[in-house]
């Protein structure tokens, strides 16, 4: 009996090792890729990075400007696309998700979260590329804002339902008509989370790289105008990783770098302003 | 329940202004059925993205549809000189690149989620699954930067080399070592689904009522028996389908395992040779496509691969709502 009790007391012990071990293999590789971005990083960085344009190949120096700039162009054409329609979206949700339609939306978002972002690649190629025979800056934005939409429909969904319905029953009552109620008086509630739910989309939309191979495309230069092709952070990345050339490599490293403490800043002060309220959004 | 049902209904969706309505807010209500109207489109919008999305897809591949039929996704042979499009390289290469990629991070999310549900001590758990959550926010072309200067040289020099000398005699590990490869492809992948699955299988494990956990105990069980006989039984249907969101984001994931699968469209046992999966073969060949046919045969791998990701992620979704309902309420 005893000794049974000891092998299971072992068992014990032996399992619950096996589990934290299996905890640190999870946290190796992220250890890792933090640590080689910073060491291979760190010493690529430098002023130019940020104010260069990309130097042909052979030529040391350079840099991504172009890139951190049309990163942000792309982001800002995404919002326009997906936020208002999120927004609202998810608000329609939060009041009506009973609703038969409500169901199929709140369905539908889930399911095109996990549509490849390739996918939403071709869908902007074919819907903007093709009608206007160019690569442009208008197609990757539409890309991106796709793969926003949802994302930012569940979240606000997730944010406006926390709001007290007291708050709505105290509007209510003062007379305040239901739609002014919830733009008054809910939204402004749910203001603070709604746009940590902006921003976790932002976040993931920052990285994407493959909606952008056949719509934005890229560019060594500025961009001239949305209509054309445009450079971004993640696309000059992928280019400069796969290219031969040791100096590009050097400079993959540094924009990885740059991509990440933008994304982890973000993703940071999401988990600080939600404090582990947003863990549907993933 | 009942009661939560109707204070959710407070708002737009509650009569009360309606029933109550006087004629001095007849005006207002103009302004609830306009705002309803609003938000209703733009939800609607979502549906007719998801619908055009599956429309134009069908649509631009209707002509290698129509060409190859069921041939399509059988024929082994891509070649486009000769306008031979059968995508069985691609699909093999993506259910074999997945399928791995889960037998390496399955066992290691659910380990994890048992820590950080039933194990970490409560300073530990914060932390833990904030980095854990940080693993999801670094976007695939760093996985893919990371793998090709970092993964790729290990696996070549070390991972191929010790199986081939130990396993060599099964046809998975022969050939020379190139390290880009399936083996490559399928741990960064494994790398990349591990958060998905361990934060959605903690998020199971958490909405374990506790009595379940205090009856195994109060028999005398030790805490693995009653995780073992109490708390992974209970979370069996989530936990599948947590590993089935994984899998949807292991198809479907391009970036990362482009850059290391090494892009070759053949079929090989061998795990150390270059392969392609369906959304690598898009991400390389789409912008150098030049004809109508090949366009379309790459969009057609494009919505074989849209589909399967849809259904697999509805079966998930169904599953892990069975046991934890969305929201944070628990079913």
């Amino acid at each position: 009996m005893s000794m049974t009790y000891t092998r299971r007391r072992l068992f014990n012990l032996f399992a619950q090792t096996v589990a934290g071990l299996c905890t640190m293999a999870v946290l190796l590789p992220l250890v890792l890729i933090f640590g080689y971005l910073m060491t291979k990083g760190v010493s690529s960085l430098n002023v130019a990075f940020f104010t260069q344009l990309p130097k042909p190949v052979g030529e040391p120096g350079g840099g991504m400007a172009n890139a951190i700039v049309g990163t942000l162009t792309l982001i800002g054409l995404a919002c326009t696309l997906g936020l208002p329609i999120g927004v609202l979206a998810g608000v329609f949700l939060a009041d009506q998700g009973h609703s038969r339609l409500g169901s199929a939306v709140r369905f539908c978002a889930d399911v095109l979260t996990g549509v490849p972002s390739i996918v939403i690649g071709i869908y902007a190629y074919t819907l903007i590329v093709l009608p206007t025979h160019s690569f442009s800056a208008y197609a990757g934005g539409f890309a991106l804002g796709v793969i926003m939409l949802p994302i930012v429909t569940r979240t606000t969904e997730e944010m406006v339902r926390l709001v007290p319905s007291t708050l709505r029953e105290a509007a209510l009552a003062l007379g305040v008509p239901a739609w002014r109620t919830t733009v008054w008086v809910v939204l402004r509630t749910a203001r603070g989370g709604i746009i940590t739910g902006i921003m976790l989309a932002i976040a993931r939309v920052s990285g994407e790289t493959a909606p952008l191979l056949f719509t934005a495309f890229g560019n060594q230069f500025w961009h001239h105008g949305l209509t054309g092709p445009i450079s971004s952070l993640p696309a000059q990345i992928y280019t400069y990783a796969i290219s031969p050339f040791e100096d590009w490599h050097r400079q993959a490293w540094a924009g990885a770098l740059v991509l990440l403490i933008l994304i982890s800043l973000t993703s940071l002060a999401v988990r600080l302003l939600t404090r582990g309220r947003m863990r549907a959004a993933i | 329940m009942a009661n939560v049902v109707k204070q959710e209904r407070v708002g737009l969706g509650w009569p009360v202004t309606h029933s109550l309505a006087s004629p001095l807010t007849r005006r207002t209500n103009i302004g609830d059925g306009l705002f309803r109207g609003v938000t209703a489109l733009f939800a609607f919008a979502i549906l007719a993205a998801l619908g055009s999305i599956i429309f134009v897809l069908t649509w631009e591949s209707w002509g290698s549809i129509t060409t190859f039929g069921w041939s399509f996704l059988t024929g082994s042979t891509w070649d486009p000189v000769f306008k031979q499009f059968g995508a069985m390289p691609f699909i093999y290469g993506t259910l074999v690149s997945s399928f791995l990629a889960l037998l390496q991070a399955v066992p290691l999310s659910i380990g994890t989620a048992v820590f950080l549900s039933e194990l970490s001590p409560n300073w530990l758990r914060n932390p833990v699954s904030f980095l854990v959550e940080l693993l999801a926010t670094i976007p695939s072309v760093v996985y893919g930067l990371w793998a090709i200067f970092v993964l790729v040289p290990f696996v070549r020099n070390y991972a191929e080399p010790g199986l081939a000398a130990t396993l060599g005699f099964l046809p998975f590990f022969q050939g020379p070592p190139y390290g880009v490869g399936m083996l490559a492809a399928s741990m960064i992948l494994a790398v990349m689904i591990v958060p998905y699955i361990t934060s959605v299988t903690h998020e199971v494990l958490r909405a374990v009522p506790a009595d379940q956990r205090e009856a195994a105990l109060a028999l005398g069980a030790t805490k693995w028996e009653t995780i073992r006989v109490a708390v992974l039984p209970y979370g069996r249907t989530g936990i599948i389908g947590a590993v089935m969101l994984g899998l949807g984001r292991a198809i479907g994931e391009t970036m990362a395992v482009t850059m290391v699968i090494g892009n070759r469209s053949d079929i090989s046992l061998s795990l150390f040779a270059p392969a392609n999966t369906m959304a690598s073969v898009i991400a390389n060949e789409f912008s150098e496509a030049t004809y109508d046919l090949y366009v379309q045969a790459l969009v057609e791998i494009g919505l074989v691969l849209l589909l399967v990701t849809v259904v697999i992620n509805v079966l998930a979704r169904l599953l892990v709502w069975s046991v934890a309902a969305p929201g944070g309420r628990k079913a």
